[in-house]
């Protein structure tokens, strides 16, 4: 008996939704917390924002939005069998990974010079759980990546695409929420 | 009977509910107890009754498990077991240990000494020899079962199998670490304890069940194995970090509160996943399998750990929650349906389909079977429900207004009392399974009334 559901009709593998989606949910409830907490105490949260490093997580956007069209752009080389450009690709998208991961590491270093860690108020917390788990993405991300170039069929590209645009799409929800609105 | 090896699996199913009557038997002693606190206070405390209750429920469920594995890995690898006798050795070195710790306990022996004495830490209380052999056993059967394995033919059933079976002896070695600083103690016992039910004992259920559902419901093993993997994937993505939720007051870092209320929020996935399995498989499956008995065990199995484990464990795992209602009723309520539904339903759905098997005599006294799992179930969630209404009364008397424990222990008396009832019912139930696995031999079912379906 075969089975014929939307779930046959989506790209790629089945495993790396049900990671994606898991993902989406685990940062969407950890947002939807992070606002909740923050309606108990506005201005404590405000003032604590206003200790981020704006600029450089502008920066970390535009850095890591590149490196996601980079990755799109090697899944399509690969389609077309340009598997050199493909894998330059890769290795482009997962330098600029580490450039984030690099920004980041200052942005954090910034703080702790401040004195700032996460049991110096809730937004702090959140701030280093969020940004934290995420980061520990970008790191599996830059290796997925690499690890992709190397083993560079056309499926592991897909997958690792994947997974990289939701690193992406999750920095793209985190960074308004916790940088900007308050 | 396909394969000679496969025998194995009915010694170790005997030993398997040999402990669950004592199990079932020291739970009624213990709810009794609670009922009228000075029964055998001097002779056989409430602690090591509870201790028995607890540790031969985990003992029995693993050896079901493995009992398990040897009857269900020769059919799945197409060969016969590596080595019988090993098989046989490794369960004589459990029963051993397992005598070892009730002796040492009920007569507190060898107090104090290091390898000989009592531990007493909740769950992992035995002695360090115990430990040890539990760990050469795990190694015995790890050998044994990944040979056969290894030499045979390879599927998704087996491999996820062996990969929680695998998880479940290497997080036995954590049992060894016994730090003096009773936070790190606990946080490193979860690792064994949580790991264990909320990670690889799922990886070991969603196996079972997917080669009971192959087997009973006649669907393709593509679309089993579609099922596994997801199930699996959300169970090892919520449950490793779900560890948090034993964080929250015990010492650790205030971030553990909202990584174990997410997380573990998130546990009712793999379990809803599981429930939604076992019945789109009966619904889509064209084998009418006679065995009614095996099904009805599968089915309520998948039910019954989603209202136990899932939605019961989600009730008081956040946080916020929590902070009321830990150690509780509510957490009692939670454990007997939790287990109940998740772990002793799945050993007693693959005994009531190997048991005929392996006994020859296949289908037989399917009723008496069917009635046990009414007359369990029912009783066990009637259990559940007065402990929850217990617990929600304790948690408003004792957290919110402030009240002594004991003050309040008087006020929920009724529900004890009630506790105590369902318990006999579910002990009767249980009891009758076990005569109902070994005893009839004669009333055989009619094979022809299940080709032609009544519809």
């Amino acid at each position: 008996m075969k089975q014929t559901s939307g779930i046959d009709a989506l790209p790629g593998e089945l495993l790396m939704w049900v990671l994606i989606f898991s993902e989406l949910l685990v940062f969407g409830v950890g947002l939807l917390a992070f606002m909740a907490v923050r309606l108990t105490d506005p201005s404590g949260f405000a003032e604590a924002q206003s200790a981020l490093y704006r600029t450089g997580a502008a920066l970390n956007t535009a850095v890591l939005v590149t490196s996601g069209f980079l990755a799109a752009k090697a899944l399509e080389y690969r389609r077309k069998d340009r598997r050199a450009q493909a894998r330059l690709s890769l290795v482009a998208a997962a330098a600029l990974g580490c450039v984030f991961l690099i920004v980041k590491g200052a942005e954090y270093a910034g703080k702790a010079a401040q004195g700032i860690s996460y049991e110096t108020h809730p937004f702090f917390m959140f701030y280093y759980l969020l940004t934290g788990f995420h980061a520990a993405h970008v790191l599996a991300g830059v290796m997925v990546l690499l690890l992709v170039a190397w083993r560079d069929e056309t499926g592991n590209i897909e997958a690792g695409a994947q997974f990289w645009h939701m690193v992406d799409l999750i920095w793209v929800l985190l960074f308004p929420v916790v940088y900007l609105l308050g | 009977m396909k394969y000679e090896s496969q025998k194995i699996a009915l010694v170790y199913f005997a030993v398997a509910m040999g402990l669950f009557a004592i199990q079932v038997l020291g739970g009624l002693l213990a709810g009794w107890i609670y009922v009228a606190p000075n029964t055998l206070s001097e002779l056989l405390p409430f602690n090591i009754v509870r201790m028995l209750h607890t540790n031969s429920l985990i003992v029995w469920l693993i050896t079901g498990f493995f009992g398990a594995a040897y009857f269900l890995i020769p059919e799945e690898a197409e060969r016969e077991i590596h080595s019988t006798k090993l098989a046989y050795l490794q369960l004589l070195i459990l029963v051993v240990g397992t005598l070892g710790v009730v002796v040492t306990y009920v007569f507190n022996l060898f107090e104090g000494n290091f390898l000989l004495g009592k531990e007493g830490r909740e769950f992992l209380e035995q002695p360090k020899w115990v430990k040890a052999g539990i760990v050469v056993a795990a190694l015995i059967f790890l050998y044994n079962v990944s040979m056969t394995v290894l030499k045979g033919k390879k599927t998704a059933i087996t491999n996820i199998l062996l990969l929680g079976l695998w998880g479940l002896a290497l997080l036995f070695l954590f049992s060894f670490y016994n730090p003096s600083n009773l936070a790190l103690d606990k946080q490193y016992w979860w690792y064994v304890v949580h790991l264990w039910v909320e990670g690889v004992w799922e990886l070991i259920m969603a196996s079972i069940l997917a080669y009971l559902m192959l087997k009973l419901t006649g669907v393709d093993r593509e679309v089993v194995e579609k099922w596994l993997y997801v199930i699996v994937a959300a169970a090892l993505f919520s449950g490793i970090l779900g560890t948090g939720h034993h964080y929250y007051w015990i010492g650790t870092p205030a971030y553990w509160q909202w990584i174990g209320s997410i997380f573990s929020s998130l546990e009712v996935i793999p379990f809803f996943a599981m429930m939604a399995f076992a019945f789109v498989m009966v619904w889509k499956g064209r084998r009418d399998h006679p065995n009614k008995a095996a099904l009805l065990w599968s089915l309520g199995c998948a039910t019954l750990a989603f209202f136990g484990a899932g939605v019961w464990g989600f009730l008081h795992t956040l946080h916020g929650v929590n902070y009321y209602t830990h150690g509780t009723q509510i957490t009692a309520a939670h454990g007997h349906l939790a287990f109940f539904g998740a772990y002793v339903s799945l050993n007693l759905a693959i005994f009531s389909y190997a048991m005929p098997i392996l006994l020859n005599r296949d289908p037989y006294n399917q009723v008496l079977n069917m009635a046990s799992f009414w007359l369990m179930s029912s009783g066990m969630v009637f259990m559940t429900f007065v402990l929850t209404f217990a617990g929600t009364i304790q948690t408003h008397l004792q957290r919110v207004l402030g009240d002594y424990f004991m003050d309040v222990q008087d006020q929920v008396a009724i529900f004890y009392w009630m506790r105590f009832g369902s318990g006999l019912v579910v002990v009767i139930g249980a009891l009758l399974f076990i005569y109902a696995m070994w005893v009839p031999r004669k009333e055989i079912i009619e094979r022809g009334a299940t080709e032609t379906p009544a519809e």
